[in-house]
């Protein structure tokens, strides 16, 4: 197998992780811990499956896929900011509950198979070898992630409502004490989290593999939580780590094609112990987290006398 | 004539008209603000003029900080009226309150830590500036005011100080009519606080108004043209502080006569009981303060205060000293009553005799969701025998706290009561009463009566007091040197990290306290 | 306009009752569930709820079920209480399954009654083992023990997938993806003739009456709460938070362990790719229904192993996909994290002007 082709198969793995890890980073910024990625994403992956079975059409698909990621944050932000719900327990139990509803809603989907969302094509310039097929060759999907990934890096550093969304991050008491919006700033911030997550598990569900299975996500979320972690929540940093653990998981499909006898399990344990190994790397330097970490993430936020 | 006024007040401010006065800046009528439980504003009248430094003056829990959180926009009140230059006004929020001209300097500050100071300045103007506009306009700010500052720095690595320079010079910016500070002083050396008043003298001839809370009566008296004085929610009295004796405005603030603590005579029992050798300590945290080369001692009989504005490493000096942190750097040695307790926690330490109280009550001296029972164990579990093979001792525990809740005269439903549910003065007696009722021959306390109640901060120190006269070696480390002058009997000045011992209370000046507070040498 | 009003104490009443509440409400919602997917509401509910309990075997099964819902969720409690996420119970619960069905494995054709003393040591350690690493990989390194423990039950469940795939399947058994059956002697006991109900509910039970002294009476349930309630109080206090971590995550991945092999020489007799319908991710929420209280985790049980035998039950009477239950689980967890709000806060009418004050 040639290197563009492995190229181009470590964007397709990354793209899930890129977009559901650029979300929470916004969210996390924002001060609020939402870990129930991996729920939104498999709600997003079933509803754009959907949509686009019934109506065959891939972009009523994905935003629909978009529309159901954010409609859980939705949920997520009104118990924990609202009801002040603990925010690692209401992310678990938008985990559970997105794998239960997406496996309801899925049981008539099982079994068809989609056409995977149409690459870009530019004719001879998509054919121009390396930068041409890698480049310009993708499915609109990975070119969003990668706009996406520009605009929050842009949005976080140079913005004032970027500049806004840390200070809420970082000390909402201070926040609110100069008159900022510190529920609204967080609950926009859930939202456009749900809202990546939707397209993730859009992506997932029509161009990765283009079929329904139940629990299709088969962690990435979590994995999206770790990286936010592992790139101490920077945007550049954030989609490094997507990109290394994209090439992880296509290093597992590749080892058996090069006739390393490994069984096909310990392979599928790469990204898994990978994640773990990385966190442990990061996060050992207490300092350089406490440096990056946004200060009340998890903390719930009431207005005091 | 607007039409919202309510009537009352309207009848009043066109008497002022009638009168001749001329017209205030801002004008309170009748503010009135409910929480659960409290009236924190009862009825409240507020006049401020133009150009006048007015002192809002209380106790804690007087209603000071609700009122200017409303004046702020940060609150709405239940009642009454705001008229801003003559004008009835609703404060919708602290962007609205900006835009009136109205800033705000907090007690704890509003800063962002992770930040730069720049970007702390512009989440703070509500204005579009070009970068490099706004940075020439906070230079000419600061230079014209004496308030130096530097825009690129991280707050983080600001001093408490520089980081109230970066609250004013933010205000500043956005020329208000009215200023408000909240307790301003409580974070500056006395030099500090000098500068600070010749800041705002300036800014009263130049036309803008200050409203200036503080508890402390004799800065009132120094700088202020006219003081409310608030007590439980209510305007007691207005006046003229410059003209009106301390001892009297003292008096209607509390509400009652002053009674005073009998200090006696303190003397050294000679038994060392607390000896800190070379002391050094470096946090993994960031934003903390390093400890550097700190030694001393403390006799038995012997009250330490350690003076010094906040943020110069005493919270960093309490957990060590009190084993909640124990890596600390070669070649530190701490001992208490002749027994090397370096590497020791705090439970060991207790057991040779220590008592700790932090600042924080909440969260770290008393937990706020469990009862009374159970905060007695956090600390009185194996110096009082509170424990059998692993067990707790239920009917001990109780009959600790119960005895705590009568000797320490602490208010409170009963021992089974949720902790969080006490105020802030019975929760600092019943911390410092488990710790007393265990008898130790050293404690060191951080902040006292921080917080508290005067009735409950004499009680408090009457009690650090006799706990000293009976033989125990005391430190109290504080930033509120009245406190400090009332019960020490030896000082030391902590800046930067570093402690330098004055010995006896009697021989020393404010002004090298001062010196020694701002971090410089004191020559004699 | 209603607002939220801080109450100055905890309510206690509240702290009982929300879970009803949420119980409730989840079967309210069961109706709208039932009418959207076309079956009779009130036929289906019965069919969920009710059918299941009506005979003996039910019961049982409804007994047999709650058991492994139980041990971990007691365990999982403990910290939660102290703050410890421990969310990969999953793979403690296989890891102890794979060590003590290898151990029954290893000693298939011993006839002792050594057997299943050994088989269930060695569950119980297997899922310790697999506890203790985010205990380690945390108190050493600080990493976030929800993400490696979770990590850690994905792989655990590959460990179980090759080894019955490959070295410990079955020679004789047709090239499925199966061990060999477990001899008697590693076998737990059945209770009572006729039923799967075994010595396993025996263990849940004890669990429950240990911990629940543990955490009411002595000074080491005691630290577990003031560590989780407020870290900083647990540290003036002199605890040793990582003493705590390592015991929380050793307690809740033995019990874990325990649970798995109880499973698998109680009710399934040998190892299968999947020796769990998810009991490791129900038990948190068992744990929530409950309070983090094990005489609640007990009735928290029993009530989620509902779900699954109805569940089952609706899927054989008329035809309800399974996934049904795994919605019901999440939406109760839902309803119960929005009802505990009313224990701290009152609601309180106030007109809309002055509402606006606390925002």
């Amino acid at each position: 197998m040639d290197l563009v082709a492995i190229v181009l198969t470590i964007i397709t793995a990354s793209t899930p992780l890129l977009l559901a890890a650029t979300g929470e980073l916004i969210t996390e910024k924002s001060g609020v811990l939402n870990l129930g990625v991996e729920g939104m994403m498999l709600i997003g992956a079933i509803t754009a499956f959907a949509t686009t079975t019934i109506t065959n059409s891939a972009v009523l698909g994905v935003l629909a896929g978009a529309a159901a990621g954010t409609s859980m944050a939705c949920v997520f932000g009104i118990l924990v900011l609202i009801f002040l719900a603990n925010q690692v327990a209401t992310g678990l139990a938008l985990t559970i509950f997105g794998i239960g509803l997406s496996a309801l809603v899925g049981t008539g989907f099982v079994g068809i198979a989609l056409e995977p969302l149409p690459k870009l094509d530019l004719g001879p310039i998509s054919a121009v070898p390396v930068i041409g097929q890698i480049l310009l060759g993708q499915d609109f999907l990975v070119y969003l992630s990668f706009f996406m990934v520009v605009l929050v890096a842009y949005f976080l550093s140079k913005t004032r409502l970027g500049l806004i969304l840390r200070a809420v991050g970082e000390s909402h008491d201070s926040a609110h004490a100069l008159g900022y919006p510190v529920l609204l700033v967080r609950f926009l911030a859930i939202l456009f989290g749900g809202f990546m997550c939707g397209l993730a598990g859009s992506y997932l569900s029509l161009a990765y593999t283009p079929l329904w299975a139940e629990n299709m996500t088969a962690g990435r979320g979590w994995i999206a939580v770790a990286l936010v972690v592992f790139g101490t929540w920077r945007a550049g940093r954030v989609a490094l780590g997507a990109y290394l653990f994209g090439a992880i998981t296509i290093l597992q499909l590749h080892v058996q094609g090069w006739g390393l006898e490994i069984a096909s399990q310990f392979m599928s344990m790469l990204p898994y112990l990978a994640t773990i190994v990385v966190l442990v790397i990061i996060s050992r330097d207490g300092a350089k987290i406490r440096l990056n970490a946004p200060q009340s993430i998890g903390k719930a936020f009431t207005p005091s006398r | 004539m607007p039409a919202l006024n309510d009537n009352q007040n309207n009848m009043k401010s066109s008497y002022d008209k009638a009168s001749g006065e001329p017209n205030a800046l801002l004008e309170l009528g009748g503010i009135s603000k409910a929480f659960p439980g409290i009236l924190a504003n009862d009825a409240i009248d507020l006049r401020v003029m133009p150009g006048e430094i007015h002192g809002l003056v209380g106790e804690n829990g007087a209603g000071k900080s609700t009122l200017v959180k409303i004046i702020y926009g940060l609150l709405r009140p239940d009642q009454g009226t705001i008229k801003w230059e003559g004008d009835a006004v609703s404060i919708f929020g602290p962007s609205q309150a900006r835009s009136l001209g109205i800033g705000m300097v907090f007690q704890h500050f509003s800063l962002f830590e992770a930040l730069t100071v720049m970007e702390n300045i512009a989440l703070a103007i509500d204005e579009k500036w070009k970068t490099q506009e706004l940075r020439s306009r906070i230079d000419e700010v600061s230079r014209n005011f004496g308030l130096s500052i530097e825009i690129d720095r991280y707050v983080h690595s600001l001093s408490v100080g520089e980081r109230q320079r970066v609250e004013i010079v933010r205000c500043l910016l956005q020329s208000p009519k009215l200023l408000i500070l909240d307790e301003p002083t409580s974070v500056l050396t006395p030099q500090e606080a000098e500068s600070l008043f010749e800041t705002l003298n300036i800014l009263s001839k130049r036309g803008c108004a200050i409203l200036y809370i503080s508890h402390k009566l004799h800065e009132i008296k120094k700088i202020c043209h006219a003081a409310t004085i608030l007590r439980a929610g209510r305007v007691v009295a207005n006046c003229d502080p410059s003209k009106e004796p301390i001892k009297k405005m003292a008096e209607l603030l509390v509400g009652s006569q002053l009674p005073e603590i009998n200090r006696g005579r303190l003397t050294a029992h000679g038994v060392e009981r607390i000896h800190i050798d070379n002391l050094n300590y470096t946090s993994k945290d960031p934003f903390s303060v390093k400890l550097k080369n700190i030694s001393f001692t403390v006799r038995g009989g012997e009250i330490l205060g350690i003076a010094g504005v906040a943020g110069n490493g005493q919270t960093e000096l309490m957990s060590v000293l009190s084993g909640e942190v124990k890596d600390l750097d070669d070649p530190s040695i701490i001992k208490f009553n002749n027994q090397i307790v370096t590497s020791k926690g705090a439970a060991e330490r207790r057991l040779l005799g220590a008592g700790f109280v932090p600042e924080q009550r909440q969260g770290h001296s008393a937990v706020t969701e469990m009862s009374l029972i159970e905060n007695v164990l956090l600390t009185a579990l194996k110096t009082c025998d509170l424990e059998k093979s692993g067990f707790i001792d239920q009917a001990k525990a109780r009959s600790f706290a119960e005895s705590i809740i009568s000797n320490f005269d602490v208010r409170t439903t009963g021992v089974q009561a949720e902790t969080g549910s006490l105020s802030g003065g019975n929760l600092q007696k019943f911390i410092v009463g488990r710790e007393l009722l265990q008898q130790p021959s050293i404690l060191i306390i951080e902040q006292p009566t921080w917080g508290v109640d005067v009735g409950a901060a004499i009680i408090l120190r009457r009690a650090l007091l006799d706990l000293a006269k009976s033989g125990a070696a005391v430190i109290i480390i504080s930033q509120d040197l009245d406190e400090i002058f009332e019960v020490c009997n030896k000082i030391a000045v902590m800046a930067d990290g570093m402690i330098s011992i004055l010995g006896d209370i009697a021989a020393v000046s404010m002004e090298e306290i001062g010196v020694l507070m701002g971090g410089q040498r004191y020559e004699h | 306009m209603f607002t939220l009003e801080r109450r100055v104490e905890q309510s206690k009443s509240w702290l009982v009752f929300s879970p009803i509440m949420a119980i409730a409400l989840t079967i309210l919602s069961g109706i709208i569930i039932f009418s959207v997917l076309d079956k009779d509401p009130w036929m289906s509910l019965y069919t969920f709820f009710i059918q299941p309990l009506t005979t003996g075997f039910g019961f049982t099964e409804l007994i047999v079920k709650a058991t492994p819902l139980i041990l971990i969720g007691v365990g999982l409690s403990i910290g939660f209480k102290a703050n410890v996420w421990n969310i990969g119970a999953e793979g403690q619960f296989t890891m102890g399954a794979i060590a003590g069905g290898g151990t029954a494995l290893f000693l298939n054709t011993q006839e002792s009654f050594l057997v299943l003393p050994a088989v269930l040591l060695m569950g119980i350690f297997g899922g310790i083992v697999w506890g203790m690493i985010p205990a380690f990989l945390k108190t050493k390194f600080n990493a976030n023990e929800i993400l490696t423990s979770l990590m850690l039950s994905y792989v655990a469940l590959l460990i179980l997938s090759y080894l019955v795939h490959g070295p410990w399947r079955d020679p004789g058994g047709y090239n499925f993806p199966e061990s060999e059956i477990f001899s008697d002697f590693a076998m737990l006991p059945i209770l009572l003739e006729g039923t799967r109900l075994n010595l396993g509910t025996v263990f849940a039970l004890l669990s429950v009456l240990i911990i629940y002294i543990l955490l009411s009476r002595t000074v080491l349930g005691y630290q577990f709460k003031v560590v989780g309630l407020a870290p900083a109080a647990a540290k003036h206090a002199g605890f040793d938070r990582a003493k705590l971590i390592w015991l929380s995550m050793i307690i809740s991945g033995g019990l874990a362990g325990l649970a798995g092999i109880s499973e698998v020489s109680g009710t399934i007799g040998q190892l299968l790719p999947s020796v769990s319908p998810g009991y490791g991710f129900t038990a948190i929420i068992v744990a929530f229904l409950g309070r983090l209280n094990p005489v609640g985790v007990l009735f928290a049980g029993l009530i989620m192993a509902l779900t699954y035998i109805g569940g089952e039950n609706a899927q054989i009477e008329i035809g309800l996909p399974a996934a049904v239950t795994g919605l019901f689980q999440g939406i109760i967890l839902f309803y119960l994290l929005a009802c505990d709000v009313l224990a701290r806060y009152r609601l309180r009418y106030k007109p809309f002007l002055k509402a606006r004050d606390r925002e």
